[in-house]
């Protein structure tokens, strides 16, 4: 009997600490969350989205940097995913477990712990100066390829990973090839994990600003959003022009901004940023479930 | 042991293993000298304790063992070694097709569960595709269970459903032999005895070889049997003999369920 109330006691106790724990990690977030829209948003306008920022009064906005952390978020996804795709494609189903594999596989994960100022240096000394491309979306894309390329392959790995390999031996034992297996078998039971991998990598690429601060730019070229030739340097679309994203915004209003309502801006950016984040994440998981259902046609 | 394994006439042979070896990790001695006749268009089941190895042959058969394992000695189909380099393991799995212990559906639907690999070949002729589908399904007893939710998930079956939505798949291939490694281990009785008629009515037009730990399914619907033990056959002989008069003792003590 003893004993069994003391286990009783001691299962008590597990769970509270742990609800004590998982309440403290929530009240941080919420917390950081509530700060963040409690302080930015009362200052989120129409004309705080669509009006361009200004560099000494008050009362500029935000729209040149939202489009530009858009624009770079989707650019440098379309060169990241394909590449991570193929790597974990690579590790997880035709890679042996030898030292080469080995030796990538901490090469990624090293990597993936890089301080993003670091990457941000590399891809100065790399894009914009031995490659010419000065402060430029495309090297500021270029750079945050190489910040997201380590994380994106590992969450890829995990999703591919989590598919039983009973799918990848029903594949073969029909006489399909293993590409054949990988491609219509094992990527569609996986995509709502890379999904996912997607989307958490988006956040962070979204609301980086060290690696894009001598990359990409502090500094916005007039641009025009009707001009939709990309090679016109006033096009919207241009990649070679340089362009501050939201979270670079934020830095620099806060670290040398000139404007008398920096505080505000800064806070109202935030308050965008994460929204924005939020937006994405929810959209990119309904995507990924509208996809999926659509593949294993489950209702 | 020679003398326990019957011989099966030349003419009746489907499949034929010649001192079949096979090494895991270089070392590892799994199977020893296994030669085997498997006749046409029966079930031929494999029994023996866990480790005895019976699922380690059965995946040599179709060359699920590439990469695994090494596999020495012939696999003799159609007058051919099969267990060689040269041969084209995506064409001959074709022909042998494989149904595994735990039902493994794609997360497709039931219809494309079936057609994926059709289509993989070039196949696209929407109605021979739907003619592929219900007589597969058909063949593996499902039709009338599914044939109004062709494109539904097939993840939302019942475990057995899934299961025979495994052979017809295999079967939709039109395969010769078809191996299955303890097909009803994850199915409960209901499933099981329907799965085990599914596999009675097929025996008309395949050669099946099927791994079970289960005594009486193997008395109940094969024709031959054959016992592992520790990497060897120790006995092979119809079905009826090995399970009224087994001539080895080791034999007849794991039939009783005296060891293993």
């Amino acid at each position: 009997m003893k004993r069994k109330n003391n286990a009783k006691l001691q299962n008590k106790i597990a769970m509270i600490t742990i609800y004590c724990l998982v309440g403290t990690v929530c009240l941080i977030l919420l917390g950081i969350l509530g700060y963040i829209l409690g302080t930015g948003l009362p200052h989120v306008s129409w004309h705080f989205l669509t009006s361009e920022s200004s560099s000494f009064q008050a009362h500029g906005g935000v729209r040149d940097q939202l489009f530009n952390s858009l624009y770079l978020l989707v650019l440098t996804l379309i060169i990241s995913v394909p590449i991570a795709l193929g790597a974990a494609i690579y590790l997880t189903e035709y890679a042996r477990d030898n030292w080469l594999t080995n030796l990538l596989r901490t090469m990624i994960e090293v990597l993936s712990s890089l301080p993003s100022i670091v990457v941000g240096l590399f891809g100065y000394s790399l894009f914009v100066i031995k490659f010419e491309l000065s402060f430029s979306i495309l090297a500021g894309a270029l750079t945050l390829t190489f910040f997201n390329l380590p994380l994106l392959t590992r969450n890829i790995e995990e999703a591919l990973r989590t598919v039983p390999a009973t799918q990848r031996e029903a594949g073969l034992a029909l006489g399909l090839s293993y590409w054949k297996t990988v491609y219509g078998v094992v990527l569609p039971s996986a995509l709502p994990g890379i999904i996912t991998g997607i989307v958490l990598s988006a956040g962070r690429i979204f609301g980086e600003a060290a690696a894009l601060i001598y990359t990409a730019g502090q500094s916005n070229a007039t641009v025009s959003y009707t001009d939709w030739n990309p090679f016109s340097p006033t096009s919207f679309l241009n990649v070679m022009r340089p362009a501050e994203t939201l979270a670079v915004h934020i830095w620099k209003v806060n670290s040398e901004g000139l404007i008398p309502d920096a505080t505000l801006v800064a806070s109202a950016t935030a308050a965008i940023l994460v929204i924005v984040v939020l937006i994405f994440n929810v959209s990119a998981r309904a995507l990924g479930n509208f996809i999926y259902k659509k593949i294993t046609s489950a209702r | 042991m020679e003398q326990y394994l019957t011989q099966i006439a030349p003419e009746q042979r489907s499949l034929e293993t010649k001192n079949l070896n096979v090494y895991y990790g270089g070392t590892i001695h799994k199977l020893h000298d296994v030669s085997l006749q498997i006749p046409q268009n029966a079930i031929t089941a494999l029994i023996g304790a866990s480790g005895s190895s019976k699922s380690t042959f059965l995946r040599s058969l179709n060359r699920m063992n590439d990469k695994v394992a090494k596999v020495t000695g012939q696999i003799i189909y159609a007058g051919i070694d099969i267990n060689h380099k040269d041969i084209n393991v995506y064409q001959l799995r074709k022909q042998i097709g494989m149904v595994f212990q735990r039902p493994n559906p794609f997360a497709k639907s039931i219809y494309d569960n079936i057609t994926y690999a059709l289509k993989a070949n070039g196949v696209k002729d929407s109605a021979v595709l739907d003619q592929a589908v219900e007589d597969s399904l058909r063949a593996a007893a499902l039709w009338d269970e599914v044939k109004d939710s062709l494109h539904k998930s097939a993840l939302a079956l019942s475990g057995g459903q899934q299961q025979r939505l495994c052979i017809a798949r295999a079967l939709a291939m039109k395969p010769d032999i078809l191996l299955l490694d303890e097909p009803a281990s994850a199915l409960d009785p209901v499933s099981t005895a329907k799965l085990e008629e599914t596999l009675k009515q097929l025996r008309d037009q395949y050669t099946m070889v099927m791994v079970t730990h289960n005594m009486q399914q193997a008395s109940r619907i094969s024709d031959y049997t054959a016992f592992f033990h520790m990497g060897n056959i120790v006995e092979y002989d119809r079905t009826e003999k090995i399970f009224t008069t087994p001539r080895v003792t080791l034999t007849e003590q794991y039939i009783n369920g005296s060891f293993g």
